[in-house]
């Protein structure tokens, strides 16, 4: 898959998630866009994940820290064919196992997210057994920007540390809005970058709605023998849609049928110029 | 007389080294916690099948799980006073909720750390596990309990909470007792009243049981030992049968073994007689595990007293 096909599929994506979220009168839109190109890039080009080997022992793994942001994984396994579109379209119907955040219930998802700053210490006790069995599958997980103010995030990086984790890529959605407002304001996180180093991760930057500096960044982990490797992923919460951009309202707003409307428009629009 | 045997304590650090010995996928996560465990020859034997995560408990079940997802079959094992409550989360979502095969010790469970304190006593750890689904809750009472409630979690493929205490118990069973997670064991059987116990007070309500068969009175007693899911048909089998049923627990009166024999009594409509003995909702008092069971009429005396008052003897 090319570098055009992959910000085809980002825009794409991006229709799903406004469309399954305003079919089903609910979801986190804004974080949802902003991590989609990771997930994109992800699912397309590094975790070689897919319904096949799923059962499997031996391969990588992703843990969707951030798990309110459940619309953009559903929508990228969707489109790894883990379920139908049919399926997804029962998101939020009673008795339904498509619900607002990321369940064993659903082929594709690894670990049941949702509470923040959980996912990490999942992620390092896989990457523990990885260790532990001699193999050299990688795990990731992704983390949002607000969810770093939960202590058990960094209890779990000491032990990444600890024990060398290489194989452990954690990525933080960094869309600088949490549900209240800026990260900064609501309870300051910064510096990101010098935090993890303190807690003996390797960092690197890039902008996470960008997918030609996601694939180059991809392709540089582990970036060091022996560490763990964080990867701040600068994005904008709402990414692709004008009006939804950086707008704190949208972190969990459901477009109206106007909203809607003119969202699909705008993807529409971006999508023709790759015609 | 019954054989005073080891803590229980040990005999779950000495059944899990020789189970792990056996087999690689075994692994144990500590939070600076493998010397209250017992398990610093676990350590020195089987250095590559110990984590140890330091002082984050939230972290040691995390982990835990994580491992359980990568196949390891994990016992996470911390003071059961910060494991219960500090890592409740934990428990619920990345344990229970994901349904992972790992199985959480809680040492010192209780109010084996007597002195030290509510800060380390564990009497909640029934009520809130309880509450969580799809979680399975094992008190052993005897050295024979400890260890098979270790073997059997080895191949027990779902989220488990076991609580171990530290100091020696009675031996109870005789050989060739069967032992299953959720099925109760009945330890004798008499006409005129029932003691439930869970866990190590199951030695008091036995030695209570020997001083009224001197007065004549003959208890049944039941050794409670999981909590969750509960032996619902032996317990309603006894109580259907019985005058009066006492609950001995090392917990809170709020949501353990004895609230939950007056939930199965009063929804079966049973006409028998209840008397729950645990600790009472109150600034607890300090002393040694033996010194406050004894005070809050836990000691085989009292039991013995309440059970004779409580059938007007």
């Amino acid at each position: 898959m090319d570098l055009n096909q992959l910000k085809i599929k980002s825009l794409e994506y991006r229709k799903t998630i406004l469309d399954i979220i305003y079919k089903s009168g609910a979801g986190h839109t804004g974080g949802s866009l902003s991590c989609i190109d990771i997930l994109n890039v992800l699912y397309n080009k590094v975790l070689d994940i897919n319904p096949k080997n799923f059962n499997e022992k031996d391969r990588n793994h992703y843990i969707h820290s951030k798990g309110h942001s459940v619309e953009a994984l559903y929508t990228v396994l969707c489109d790894q064919g883990f379920f139908s579109r049919k399926d997804l379209e029962k998101l939020n119907h009673f008795n339904s196992h498509f619900i607002g955040h990321p369940t064993r219930k659903i082929l594709g998802i690894e670990h049941n997210t949702g509470a923040l700053g959980h996912g990490l210490s999942v992620a390092v006790g896989l990457a523990l057994s990885k260790k532990i069995d001699q193999k050299t599958n990688k795990v990731f997980s992704l983390l949002g920007d607000g969810e770093l103010s939960e202590g058990s995030v960094w209890e779990a990086c000491t032990t990444a540390s600890k024990y060398h984790l290489d194989n452990l890529i954690v990525i933080i959605d960094r869309n600088d809005l949490q549900i209240t407002g800026n990260t900064e304001e609501v309870n300051p996180i910064e510096p990101i970058d010098k935090k993890f180093e303190a807690f003996g991760f390797e960092t690197i930057s890039t902008n996470g709605n960008n997918i030609s500096e996601l694939l180059d960044v991809f392709k540089e982990i582990p970036i060091q023998k022996n560490k763990p490797t964080v990867i701040i992923a600068k994005t904008t919460k709402g990414s692709g849609v004008s009006f939804i951009e950086n707008q704190i309202n949208w972190h969990h707003k459901v477009p109206s049928e106007d909203e809607y409307r003119r969202a699909i428009s705008e993807l529409n629009e971006k999508l023709k110029s790759y015609e | 007389m019954n054989k005073i045997g080891k803590p229980n304590l040990e005999i779950f650090s000495e059944t899990l080294l020789s189970e792990a010995k056996k087999n690689k996928d075994i692994i144990v996560v500590t939070s600076d916690s493998r010397g209250s465990g017992k398990l610093v020859p676990f350590g020195k034997e089987l250095p590559d099948q110990i984590i140890e995560v330091g002082i984050a408990e939230q972290n040691l079940v995390g982990v835990s799980s994580g491992l359980a997802a990568g196949g390891k079959i994990v016992f996470g094992v911390s003071p059961a006073s910060f494991l219960t409550a500090r890592s409740l989360e934990q428990i619920k979502n990345d344990v229970a909720y994901s349904d992972r095969n790992v199985s959480l010790i809680g040492i010192s469970a209780g109010i084996s750390y007597g002195q030290l304190g509510s800060t380390h006593h564990s009497i909640h750890d029934f009520a809130t596990l309880r509450a969580i689904n799809n979680m399975t809750i094992v008190a052993p009472a005897d050295n024979f309990e400890a260890s098979q409630a270790i073997k059997q979690s080895i191949s027990y493929d779902h989220p488990l909470y076991i609580r171990y205490g530290k100091k020696p118990m009675m031996d109870i069973h005789p050989p060739g007792t069967e032992f299953k997670i959720g099925k109760s064991i009945v330890v004798k059987k008499g006409e005129d009243l029932t003691i439930v116990a869970t866990g190590e007070t199951l030695q008091r309500a036995y030695l209570a049981s020997e001083i009224l068969k001197e007065s004549n009175i003959h208890c049944s007693i039941i050794s409670m030992h999981t909590i969750k899911p509960f032996d619902k048909k032996t317990f309603i089998e006894f109580s259907k049968n019985s005058k009066v049923i006492l609950t001995v627990e090392e917990h809170s009166t709020f949501g353990g073994l004895g609230e939950c024999c007056a939930n199965l009594i009063a929804q079966n409509n049973i006409n028998v007689k209840l008397k729950i003995l645990g600790i009472p909702d109150e600034y607890m008092i300090n002393g040694s595990q033996a010194d406050v069971l004894d005070h809050y009429n836990m000691s085989p005396e009292k039991i013995a007293e309440i059970s004779k008052d409580l059938l007007n003897k």
